[in-house]
């Protein structure tokens, strides 16, 4: 279970520059002791769709903190887009990583969304109209144009975790990384969010239970148990595989069977 | 996490005040205090007395050092406060390392550093002994107003989740490129409380409902019966009320002796 501290040279697909994530033999502990990852290593190429399952308690959230440099690496290296994840290039990692917490009222403070959408750009420098734009932008690109005056505690659910998505989008990140995104949200409220995500061109990693939304939304999953990478591949694969699923105390809903849904649409969700 | 212990100060043990029922150490603690506060700060080996019995208090409820010492640096702002009185207290000067300090200033300086670090020790020991729980159900033995106790139960069941949220809305916006250095973020710090104040009372509002759900009528029902304080464990509280009120006593009458 030790941190691997060998050099993996591996990069991403052919000819795309580095990957958009590379993990390499990243291990965790908190200040009290309670060690959570144990040598993780995972490579995202740009563009790529992930999800994160696992069972609670497996350091998916201590993972995704990791990404953006709010919790440092006890060893082992992240990079982004080739640059590491430490030291002074912090403002530039938290604009090219975007998070989305589970509780969109964690991330959304500001009296009016418009505000809260410009909270980050603003932090990176822009002002003016160009910080308008953004915000503009960030707000049609989650279906809530027109918002921008709406206080976030009159919003429903799904519509406050969209101000959240768009909080970030409105950095223009590489990489979106949400935690839980469809956890508590009525069905309409989850379609929406799927069209909203389904036609981000981003890198985007979601950590989710919900594991119907990961075979929507992503090709690839990987399986996160104990603090490292237990399994990786194609989602349909996975979700398909009731050994390794009940080995790490991942079930489907009832009545849901991945193999239908492929045959339903061709081998890639709508 | 650490620095919860604020929040959470009970340190699990099986000494014989973790045994004492909450109501005794409450009249212990605080009877305590008031001895220290009327000893005369010229009587500098009571509060050397004082300070023995508190040490050994901590030894009976076997409290390392360490945290004790740590959390005592709660007085830290007052002392600061207590090293300008050498300096501004008016009165008669004595020499010290070439300072020229008031002795009033010194004696008075003297006194707030004794009384708080003794006032703080004894709270220490209280808090460290006792389950946040079972201090309220002492202090709903000692016939304090019912409201009290319930907002005293309200604040200790969710200041937790406050400051949970606090941190949760401060790792999204440090997520979101800010850093709290400038004197700008004050902006978005009020923001951020305000936002924190709004949903705490929500969540306020949210309580009282589910409350009135379950037949809430004004009043909480009482605590659940608890085990009676034997009479010795009372001696034992009353002995040590006796103990530092005899040691201010006695400081009193020879500080008037020497008048």
């Amino acid at each position: 279970m030790k941190p691997a501290d060998g050099s993996a040279t591996q990069t991403g697909p052919a000819g795309a520059g580095p990957p958009a994530v590379e993990i390499d033999g990243l291990a965790f502990a908190y200040p009290d002791g309670r060690q959570v990852l144990f040598g993780v290593d995972l490579v995202i190429a740009r563009g790529e769709r992930v999800a994160v399952l696992g069972p609670n308690g497996a350091g998916k959230t201590t993972l995704m903190l990791h990404l953006n440099g709010i919790l440092t690496a006890g060893a082992g290296s992240i990079r982004i887009e080739g640059l590491a994840v430490a030291g002074p290039k912090m403002r530039e990692i938290r604009r090219r990583v975007g998070l989305v917490f589970q509780d969109p009222d964690d991330q959304l403070f500001m009296p009016t969304v418009g505000q809260d959408v410009a909270f980050g750009p603003a932090n990176l420098g822009l002002r003016g109209p160009e910080l308008a734009e953004r915000v503009a932008e960030a707000l049609s690109a989650v279906g809530l144009a027109g918002y921008a005056d709406r206080a976030p505690h009159h919003l429903s659910l799904g519509e406050r975790r969209r101000a959240a998505v768009a909080t970030v989008l409105a950095m223009r990140p590489d990489v979106l990384v949400l935690d839980e995104p469809s956890a508590n949200l009525d069905p309409a409220g989850r379609r929406e969010l799927a069209e909203v995500l389904g036609g981000l061109d981003l890198t985007l990693i979601m950590v989710t239970h919900d594991l119907p939304y990961a075979l929507q939304l992503c090709a690839r999953s990987v399986i996160l148990d104990q603090g490292v990478i237990a399994a990786d591949g194609s989602t349909a694969v996975l979700l398909s595989n009731e050994e390794l699923m009940s080995a790490h105390r991942l079930e489907l809903p009832f009545g849901f069977n991945p193999r239908h849904v492929l045959t339903d649409s061709r081998g890639v969700m709508p | 996490m650490g620095g919860m212990h604020v929040l959470d100060p009970y340190q699990p043990g099986r000494s014989v005040l973790h045994a004492m029922p909450a109501q005794c150490k409450i009249v212990a603690a605080l009877g305590y205090v008031i001895c220290v506060v009327v000893t005369p700060i010229t009587a500098g080996w009571a509060f050397l007395a004082h300070l023995l019995v508190l040490v050994t208090l901590c030894a009976v409820a076997r409290l390392r050092a360490l945290l004790v010492v740590r959390r005592l640096a709660l007085e830290l702002p007052f002392l600061a406060f207590a090293a300008a009185l050498p300096f501004v207290v008016p009165g008669p000067r004595v020499e010290v390392l070439g300072l020229g300090l008031s002795r009033p200033g010194l004696e008075q300086a003297f006194g707030l550093l004794a009384r708080a670090t003794l006032g703080l020790m004894t709270v220490i020991v209280l808090a460290a002994t006792t389950p946040a729980r079972d201090l309220l159900v002492g202090l709903e033995r000692l016939r304090l107003p019912p409201v009290i106790i319930a907002v005293a139960s309200f604040m200790i069941r969710y200041a937790g989740l406050v400051v949970g949220q606090m941190r949760r809305m401060a790792v999204a916006r440090r997520s979101r490129g800010h850093e709290a250095r400038s004197l700008r973020a004050t902006g978005v710090l009020a923001a951020s409380l305000g936002t924190l104040f709004i949903r705490s009372y929500e969540r306020g509002e949210r309580v009282h409902l589910a409350m009135l759900a379950r037949g809430y009528s004004g009043t909480l029902p009482g605590a659940l019966p608890t085990a009676a304080p034997r009479p010795a464990q009372w001696t034992l509280a009353g002995g040590l009320i006796a103990f530092g009120a005899t040691v201010a006593v006695v400081a009193r009458n020879a500080g008037l002796g020497l008048l």
